[in-house]
């Protein structure tokens, strides 16, 4: 049976098929749905873990332990798994291990573009690469083989496009799994990365990279497909496909396999056509092997860019200007005028709108994180002075402080942020004595990638109950004499606390802690303004809140737009009513 | 059957994405090859939505680019504007006219597109345009939210494929006790 399948949704279905027992993940665009359509098989233990190195690791666990495992995350999160990577390279498994990473060439959702093949050749592992949904599933059960016959972890790269787009996916049965208890296997030489057990695990990855190199030359989806031998296109991931509608008589080289490459099937092809040239998104990296194998590459990076997404259009454009086809898309002149922009906003009602608010008022060095709040960088909020990556606001703004400006700096850190990576850093402050205020912005969720439970919610990824994890008592634990709690939504409320943590000048927390618009079962009652009473001052435009829009009724004597609320929009969070200077905002009466 | 290619534009929370697995699901029951491509994420908090679904004998690309779009289904008026550089000067646009001014809009200094410049510019960029009201038919039949049905039942006049296949998909899609007023949003669509 074929069914339309999402690229995450087939990798899903991949691990079921070939016998995954243990699978775990942090979520992160574009990689998020993976573990959430895996948790739809009884037979998978699946796991939000709190970030991707402890995911890796757990699942590093779970081959030791003889069964086949999967770890899921962006290609920013492998950065945070970077180290689990390369020990599990030396040790390998008494069972399998695929390590699904999803790239984001364009970066719909993340703070920098990277190509993350580069972690194969650096880790000595091997990498494949799927073009479609079908092999998206087909090679989860492909790198299990690998991971099984090899003694390595496996890198299956996915991109944002391969992640969200469906395609027809012919489903198959599952594999019997190994999931029967046995003695653990100890062997310490291969297992315990001391110093001395390492030297003489490197040998024996320098010989896996040799075999697998010769395995790579059999590997039945790298092949050739031959058409007209003018032109020889080598391409891998979803490239291919933009490269076949562009190059529709050409003979292709497509590479399943990114890393280790096959040498002789790549020269074999490159003899056999009159000029070569590389679709690849990103980094040279065929191009530069094939160069350094002697290989003349007709046209490579030079036409076909090394920065964003690829689409058709591009691709063929660039195809134009190389002189491989003979004309390209004509693309209409369509005068539209200047079009108003529509970017991404928080939500009308969104707790962490007051806390920036509040913020920009007091002039402090903001430094940000990774999360929704990443919206206060742009306008109409525009309070984010420095974000990074996940976890580095407290980090940095300790940084800061300790190198003295004039200004403070504080931190504003997500309730997920903070358990993934923020710990550290919370620690560091109150041990090195700076006097940074943390603020966490707890929403009790992980709302940007889909609200997903985390270790302070008290549910797991399968939704059972578990521990409330408390920032709290972890502060305390830490040793930080001032540490607060307030809703961010009683404006008086939350500058007395921002206040407070300021004036004692000490390493201080301040937890601000209300949930996410859409963790309410219903909307509360919605506010409105009364038009007689509003003087068209603007204060409450200063929220930069989606629902507040200027009304046609303009005020007599400054002659402003006076102010309206979007009644479809609105989520009564009541900071606007607390802003308003007038009492001209008020509950609508039911 | 040639390759063909359809982008669904609108707002976040419009239920863009929701029509998009309606059409590609159509095309499956068509029994054509379909891919069809979405962005998640960040993107999705009110921005601007595009979900492109392409069908026929053999698709590669699970989308295209500017210049190669047949079908443009704009569920709202300024986004239709700002995805026309997407169609082909022989596509055509079928555009709900339902106005959601940005916050650009509404609490900047821009202006919202005149009426006029987007017939103009409509007009300009295809070879054939509708200017639909779906969010009113939808809102007769008791909820905006059937707009999207609406649109694709507008969209359904002009494909090559049996309506039977649209209504087994809705049938398919919709939880049950919506099934019936999604018909109707979707015959209503096709009255338009």
């Amino acid at each position: 049976m074929k069914v339309l399948l999402s690229g995450n949704e087939a990798v899903a279905r991949g691990a079921y098929e070939s016998g995954v027992v243990f699978a775990s993940a942090y979520p992160g665009t574009p990689s998020t749905e993976i573990l959430e359509n895996i948790v739809q098989y009884d037979e998978i233990y699946a796991e939000w873990s709190p970030n991707e190195k402890v995911a890796l690791d757990a699942a590093i666990g779970a081959a030791y332990a003889g069964k086949r495992a999967l770890a899921a995350m962006k290609h920013v999160g492998l950065n945070v798994a970077a180290e689990a990577l390369f020990y599990s390279s030396h040790t390998g498994f008494d069972g399998a291990l695929v390590i699904v990473n999803a790239d984001d060439p364009g970066m719909h959702s993340s703070q920098n573009e990277q190509d993350n093949r580069h972690y194969a050749k650096f880790a000595k592992v091997p990498m494949l690469e799927p073009t479609d949904s079908q092999e998206a599933k087909d090679f989860v059960g492909s790198a299990l083989d690998v991971s099984e016959e090899f003694d390595t972890p496996v890198l299956l790269r996915l991109s944002t496009r391969i992640c969200h787009s469906s395609a027809l996916v012919e489903l198959g049965e599952r594999k019997a799994a190994k999931d029967e208890r046995k003695p653990f296997v100890h062997n310490p030489m291969k297992y315990s990365m001391i110093p001395g057990f390492a030297r003489r695990r490197h040998p024996v990855m320098e010989q896996r990279l040799k075999d697998l190199a010769e395995y790579a030359e059999t590997f039945p989806y790298n092949k050739v497909e031959w058409g007209d031998r003018s032109l020889g296109v080598v391409a891998n991931g979803v490239a291919y496909q933009y490269a076949r509608e562009v190059f529709p008589e050409a003979s292709f080289l497509r590479l399943g396999m990114s890393w280790p490459l096959p040498e002789k099937l790549i020269r074999d092809f490159a003899s056999q056509v009159d000029k070569v040239v590389v679709v690849e998104e990103l980094d040279p990296f065929l191009e530069e092997h094939l160069k350094i194998m002697g290989i003349e590459v007709a046209a490579g990076k030079e036409f076909f860019p090394i920065l964003d997404e690829f689409n058709p259009g591009i691709v063929r454009d660039a195809a134009y200007e190389a002189g491989l086809v003979e004309e390209t898309v004509e693309v209409q002149k369509v005068d539209t005028g200047e079009l108003p922009p529509r970017p991404p906003v928080l939500c009308a009602g969104c707790p962490h709108r007051p806390v920036y608010y509040m913020l920009k008022k007091y002039g402090l060095v903001v430094n940000s994180d990774i999360g929704c709040y990443a919206l206060a960088v742009l306008p109409p909020i525009a309070t984010t002075d420095t974000l990074g990556c996940m976890g580095a606001s407290i980090g940095v703004a300790h940084g800061i402080n300790k190198a003295g400006v004039e200004e403070r700096a504080v931190a504003t850190i997500g309730d997920s942020t903070l358990w993934h990576a923020g710990m550290p850093g919370l620690l560091n402050v109150v041990y090195n004595k700076s006097n940074t205020v943390t603020i966490i912005l707890d929403n009790l969720t992980t709302a940007m990638t889909g609200h997903q439970p985390h270790p302070s919610t008290g549910r797991t990824l399968k939704g059972e109950e578990t521990v409330k994890a408390d920032f709290e008592a972890l502060a305390r634990a830490m040793g930080y004499e001032e540490v607060r709690t307030v809703d961010p939504l009683n404006l008086k409320e939350l500058e007395e606390g921002l206040k407070a943590s300021l004036d004692s000048n000490k390493p201080a927390v301040l937890v601000t802690r209300s949930p996410c618009i859409f963790l309410y079962d219903e909307r509360p009652p919605i506010y409105e303004v009364d038009l007689e009473r509003c003087n068209a001052c603007g204060l409450c435009f200063e929220i930069g809140c989606p629902a507040i829009i200027r009304s046609d009724e303009i005020h007599e004597k400054s002659g402003e737009a006076k102010a309206e609320i979007n009644s479809i929009l609105c989520f009564g969070c009541d900071v606007c009513e607390q802003v308003c200077a007038r009492n001209a905002i008020h509950k609508v009466e039911e | 059957m040639k390759v063909t290619n359809f982008a669904l534009v609108g707002v976040g929370g419009q239920g863009v994405l929701l029509a998009s697995d309606i059409l590609a699901e159509v095309g499956v029951q068509a029994g054509l090859d379909v891919k069809k491509s979405e962005v998640h994420g960040m993107a999705q908090r009110g921005g601007s939505v595009l979900s492109q679904v392409r069908w026929g004998d053999k698709v590669y690309a699970p989308l295209v680019g500017k210049g190669e779009v047949d079908y443009l289904v704009s569920f709202e008026l300024l986004e239709g504007l700002r995805w026309l550089q997407f169609l082909n000067k022989e596509g055509m646009a079928i555009v709900n006219d339902q106005r959601l001014p940005p916050l650009a809009v509404s609490s900047g200094g821009m202006e919202y597109p005149a009426q006029e410049q987007i017939e103009k510019a409509l007009s300009e960029a295809s070879r054939e345009y509708h200017i639909v009201p779906a969010l009113a038919r939808a809102q007769e039949l008791g909820t905006e939210r059937a707009t999207n049905v609406v649109l694709m039942g507008a969209l359904s006049k002009y494909l090559d494929v049996s309506e039977e296949h649209w209504l087994k998909v809705i049938e398919e899609r919709v939880p049950k006790k919506y099934v019936e007023l999604n018909r109707k949003a979707f015959a209503a669509g096709r009255g338009l």
